[in-house]
């Protein structure tokens, strides 16, 4: 046992104890972050700020929901919505901080992909990220379907289907998800299950780890400078926090998060209270009924470009069928991020405006995504500009894939073989 | 040494075994805990009176918690042995209502004889046959038995047996 002497006080009682002054210091006080990084990066702090928005607002919600078909509908459109003081706050702010978590989620990857955060080192931060992406997703489609309504109902019926797909096993796999031959009861107390209990537990393990994965080697900046955070550390303890080019997370960094917490929630509240509504489908403001599908279906924004791939082939290639090719596609489509550091080929760690080809495809997969976005809410059998959405649909499928497996690749390869920028 | 460093791996293997075992009986429980109750799995059947519906007529009842589609053929409609339920004179078009694709319920438009389905563009033809999109085959046929002019569904009749050998 550690010698225990007499404390001076509550801290000191405790660091014999468990050592929080040290801990302190791993953990933020002498954890150093680059000065040179711009408000992109405060989005980490403000998804965390997010999850624990959604994490006390679903306790409150859990309070009243009931997980049972007959009653599911209700208990949030009449019971949470009108009977229970403020129920109508915390149902908005679930609802909204889960919309707004994603297009945080969408800035905080693609700024990763502009600095080239996945690089070098970093690949784990990286991979983390993109686990922590599907599990949100999974979490968000869970939590959809818990209402009950008409889109909540279909939403739940597409994405089961789609393990139909699964080569001999695949009718057998769904009937498995769902517990009966069609989306019913069972299928909405095990999402419950997934939604409340088992995804949240996972997914606050994985943000842990995904926080872990930064602490060796320590965030990227605007620049993709490599500092040498030992040395800048030791200048900065020194006294000469001018020169040292890092501050420690606890209190320089976080001061300045806190400042992006304020602006943002201003602009969170003003949603919750005056625009909630884009949060929620007037579709699912209806039971759910089995035995009729809404004219056209889709799902949140979020969701729309994935969706836009899943339907972008239309037509059977090679023998192919179009429902296979969409699957894989649409699979594909999910996890296709993690790759990044594989399809990068370069070394090179800099702000995509200092690598050229590497800018120009940076923006085009950002369009490319937004367009694929905006047709995967217009219905399919429809026409822009004289063009079928089903064409626009298929042609912006395939240059997700070919801007991620074949430009990419080539573009990078080149600059490595220039040696640089 | 060595010889308790050989105690230290059986002791570690036969943990190991032990382990395994344990875990793949576990995980073939909560495969179980999955598959639907024997309540659902007995749900019963649904018989269907089919004569009193008129030519052309579409219908659209509930089995097993799935939508399925009647439609009379009238005179205009081909007849296709591969696809049709022949009760007495007439033909009929038996099919589970959700598209072979993701399981939306495709919507019968009259005016065109189609089954249009609005999720992802798919169209299957008056005989329940995917004519364009996604969907990767016809519309399903649910098990029936032929019964005078009732249709019983759930149950497999020499009629359904027929047209489940010709597809």
């Amino acid at each position: 046992m550690a010698q225990i002497r007499k404390s001076t006080g509550i801290i000191d009682w405790l660091d014999q104890r468990m050592a929080v002054n040290k801990m302190m210091k791993v953990l933020v006080s002498e954890y150093w972050i680059p000065k040179n990084i711009n408000f992109l990066w405060a989005m980490g702090v403000i998804l965390t700020t997010l999850f624990v928005l959604l994490l006390i607002t679903g306790f409150l919600l859990m309070m009243y929901y009931k997980p049972d078909i007959n009653l599911a509908f209700d208990s949030v459109n009449y019971t949470i919505m009108k009977e229970v003081e403020y129920g109508w706050l915390w149902r908005h702010i679930h609802a909204v901080a889960a919309s707004v978590i994603f297009l945080i989620i969408y800035i905080h990857t693609f700024t990763a992909i502009y600095y080239g955060s996945y690089k070098k080192g970093r690949e784990l931060i990286w991979v983390s990220g993109m686990l922590l992406f599907i599990l949100f997703s999974a979490e968000a489609f869970s939590g959809y379907m818990l209402p009950w309504g008409q889109m909540s109902y279909w939403a739940a019926m597409v994405i089961t289907n789609l393990f139909g797909g699964i080569p001999v096993i695949g009718d057998a796999v769904v009937e498995w998800i769902r517990g009966d031959y069609a989306v019913s009861d069972s299928t909405l107390t095990r999402f419950f299950m997934l939604h409340v209990c088992l995804l949240p537990l996972v997914l606050i393990a994985v943000i842990a780890l995904h926080f872990y994965t930064l602490r060796i080697p320590h965030v990227n900046n605007e620049t993709g400078e490599e500092i040498d955070f030992d040395i800048e550390a030791e200048k900065y303890l020194k006294g000469d926090k001018a020169n040292a080019k890092v501050i420690p997370f606890w209190p320089g960094f976080l001061a300045k998060d806190f400042m992006y917490i304020g602006f943002f929630m201003i602009f969170f509240f003003y949603l919750v209270c005056f625009h909630f509504n884009f949060a929620m489908d007037p579709i699912n403001f209806e039971p759910g009924n089995p035995l009729k599908t809404p004219p056209h279906i889709y799902p949140e924004w979020y969701f729309l470009w994935q969706y836009e791939i899943l339907r972008g082939f239309f037509f059977d290639i090679f023998g192919f069928s179009a429902y296979n090719i969409g699957l894989i596609a649409f699979a594909f489509a999910g996890i296709a991020l993690f790759f990044m550091p594989i399809y990068d080929r370069s070394d090179v760690v800099a702000p995509a405006h200092e690598r050229k080809g590497f800018f120009v495809w940076f923006w085009l997969l950002v369009i490319d995504m937004i367009i694929l976005t905006i047709f995967g809410k217009l219905p399919a059998d429809g026409v822009t500009m004289g063009i079928s959405n089903s064409w626009i649909g298929f042609y912006s499928t395939i240059t997700f894939f070919i801007l991620l497996l074949v430009v990419l690749p080539i573009i990078t390869t080149l600059e490595k073989k220039r040696g640089g920028k | 040494m060595s010889v308790k460093q050989e105690r230290r791996n059986f002791i570690g293997l036969a943990f190991g075994a032990v382990a395994a075992v344990g875990g793949a009986f576990s995980l073939v429980a909560v495969k179980k805990t999955w598959d639907p109750l024997p309540s659902v799995k007995a749900a019963g059947f649904t018989t269907v009176d089919l004569s009193p519906m008129k030519d052309g007529e579409m219908r659209q009842i509930e089995w097993r918690k799935k939508p399925i589609f009647i439609l009379k053929k009238d005179a205009n409609m081909a007849p296709n042995d591969k696809r049709d339920v022949v009760v007495g004179d007439s033909r009929y078009i038996v099919a589970i209502a959700l598209c072979t694709h993701l399981g939306c319920i495709p919507e019968w438009r009259a005016s065109k004889q189609v089954f249009i389905c609005a999720c992802h563009a798919g169209e299957f033809n008056v005989d329940g046959i995917n004519t364009f999109g996604p969907p990767p085959r016809p519309l399903d046929i649910p098990p029936f038995k032929i019964d005078g002019t009732k249709l019983v569904l759930g149950e497999t009749g020499p009629e359904y047996e027929k047209l489940v050998a010709q597809a």
